[in-house]
């Protein structure tokens, strides 16, 4: 019926159909180094790469934004000092660096988490 | 006496129009507008850069669009402009508000508040509406209007009403693949609900040519179907949506995005806060502010327009706007404002009595889907903020004894989550209703909380 879908993964979500002359700009999602251009939003840097704009903290798999427009709150990423993004009304800067899992991921495991992760009980 | 302190909340066509009511009555009103620029979400501006024209990105509102941009432009010097600030709260006579990036925090005394919040699409949860590549159909004209971008290779739009063609067509135009647009609606509207529409026949003959437009462009058109769920993988994310058609048959579309939703619903938390009294309206099975023809809110000095109060679409927005602007002057004894009220709002009222058919018209040709929200299958999600299960929210009925929804909120979490029940809350209440064995109006609605919307930890009021 229809041509296959494309694999997961490859590329971006979002379709870029005009307006592709505008500067280059470039940012690290993750660490790793990502171009974009200039007057894209986070969101739509970070769904031309990936097909993904976070993970969802209630297990059922990625996220990728829903309204756009402010209202679902569905596009909160981090920058390097654990400022939340609002990805979808963020608009790119040069050098500009975000992180797509919570600033909490990346604390140190004190020893009360680490004790309940391995499923003890501290008294 | 003193200049009246007047702040219109949104920069939309109804914020617009009424900020420019005002300055023409030798007012200044501050203006709060969450977005970065005006226009609000139908005539938003693309951002510095950007070259398509009026024409390329509003089509046939092209001029409207054109004119109410030039129209804010020309008041700048003449207001006092908020944009990228969220207002977060009402209390008695105070707005509360934040700015986005900066933090900064403001309180701002008023004699009179003129909320013109919008509107967001109404989203009916279908199994699986978590997966990434599930947008609401604003998110999908958005993506193309404000970035120049579709929101997948190959898009299903889903839903019913008028922006559901209407997108679909805008998609189709500027290039991008639709895969089909499944109406849940029937393919023919009911005699009432025509004789709405024919309350504005251009605006029918417009829709019947988008519609025409889809067929033309070998887009797959479907009526009356029945959303059964969007295939996909947590980790992948849409890969298809499968319908019940018409006929009874399933069917199934491989796709990697969908644009969903139904028709849409107001933005009524700061009326709520405002403590705004509220009804139940049956055409449109939604709870609105009352309002009396001119905007005005049951709370004193508080006036409501736009999208946010009815949903009479960006014309009819225009003319509320304006309207309320000079019903507040009116009421705070303002003598230019007095005039222009006296003049006007015969004939205002008169075009908004118009609008207002042809909106019901709209509701009753693209019926909220309600029955179908209140079987949503119990493993499907109904809250996607918190991915809270159907079966939670009727166990919340059924176990806890949940007959109201703001109880069923507590149990479940249910519209407790980041968008605060926006997307989920009118299903939810269907759902609860249903389990309950009573009719919705008799759940009640979701009551706003302050903050509106999340802030910082770090936000800090100063007295």
């Amino acid at each position: 019926m229809s041509k296959p879908l494309p694999p997961a993964g490859s590329g971006g979500r979002f379709v870029r159909l005009a307006e592709t002359d505008r500067p280059a700009l470039h940012l690290r999602i993750d660490g790793e180094p990502a171009t974009a251009l200039e007057g894209d939003t986070l969101l739509v840097a970070l769904l031309t790469h990936g097909r993904r704009v976070r993970t969802s903290e209630f297990g059922d798999g990625s996220r990728a934004g829903f309204c756009l427009m402010g209202a679902c709150q569905d596009c909160w990423v981090w920058d390097e000092a654990g400022q939340r993004l609002r990805a979808c009304s963020t608009v790119i800067t040069e050098g500009m660096t975000v992180r797509t899992t919570p600033p909490a991921s990346l604390w140190p495991v004190t020893p009360d988490v680490a004790a309940r992760e391995r499923g003890e009980v501290l008294r | 006496m003193t200049a009246p302190r007047v702040v219109v909340v949104g920069a939309g066509p109804a914020g617009v129009r009424a900020a420019q009511a005002l300055v023409e009555a030798g007012v200044r009103p501050i203006v709060i507008d969450e977005g970065r620029r005006d226009g609000g979400q139908i005539y938003r501006r693309q951002p510095d850069g950007f070259t398509r024209t009026h024409a390329m990105l509003y089509g046939s509102e092209a001029a409207k669009a054109q004119a109410l941009h030039h129209g804010f432009d020309a008041l700048r010097e003449h207001i006092d402009y908020r944009p990228e600030t969220l207002a977060w709260n009402v209390t008695a006579g105070q707005l509360h508000t934040v700015h986005a990036s900066s933090g900064e925090t403001a309180t701002l005394d008023f004699d009179a508040l003129i909320v013109c919040a919008g509107a967001t699409d109404r989203l009916m949860p279908v199994p699986g509406w978590n997966l990434a590549g599930c947008y609401s159909l604003g998110a999908a004209q958005i993506a193309l209007k404000a970035q120049a971008c579709a929101i997948g290779s190959r898009v299903v739009f889903m839903g019913s009403g008028p922006l559901l063609y209407l997108v679909a067509a805008q998609y189709l135009k500027a290039g991008a693949t639709v895969e089909a647009v499944l109406d849940t609606s029937p393919a023919m509207p009911t005699l009432t609900a025509l004789r709405g529409l024919l309350h504005r026949p251009r605006l029918l003959l417009r829709g019947l040519a988008l519609m025409a437009s889809l067929r033309l462009g070998g887009v797959k058109l479907m009526h009356a179907v029945a959303p059964l769920r969007i295939d996909g993988t947590p980790g992948g994310g849409v890969s298809g949506v499968v319908v019940r058609d018409a006929r009874g048959a399933e069917r199934a579309f491989a796709c990697d995005a969908v644009g969903m939703g139904w028709h849409l619903r107001a933005e009524t938390q700061l009326a709520d806060l405002a403590r705004c009294e509220f009804a139940f309206e049956p055409v449109s099975r939604q709870w609105l502010p009352r309002i009396d023809v001119c905007g005005r809110s049951s709370t004193p000095g508080v006036y409501l327009a736009g999208d946010g109060a009815r949903i009479l679409g960006a014309d009819g927005a225009e003319a509320a706007g304006r309207l309320a602007a000079l019903a507040a002057l009116h009421d705070l004894d303002h003598a230019r404002g007095r005039n222009l009220f006296a003049s006007e709002q015969p004939a205002l009222t008169r075009t908004l009595a118009t609008m207002n058919r042809f909106r019901e018209g709209l509701a009753r040709a693209f019926p909220w889907p309600h029955a179908q929200a209140a079987a949503l299958p119990s493993d499907a999600v109904v809250c996607r903020c918190e991915a809270v299960t159907a079966g939670e929210l009727r166990r919340s009925v059924f176990e806890l004894g949940s007959q109201e929804v703001n109880r069923a909120k507590a149990f479940s979490r249910v519209g407790m989550g980041r968008c605060q029940g926006r997307y989920c809350g009118h299903a939810a209440a269907e759902i609860v209703a249903a389990a309950a064995g009573v009719p919705v109006e008799l759940v009640g609605r979701l009551r706003g909380q302050a903050p509106i919307k999340p802030l910082m930890m770090s936000t800090q009021e100063h007295e």
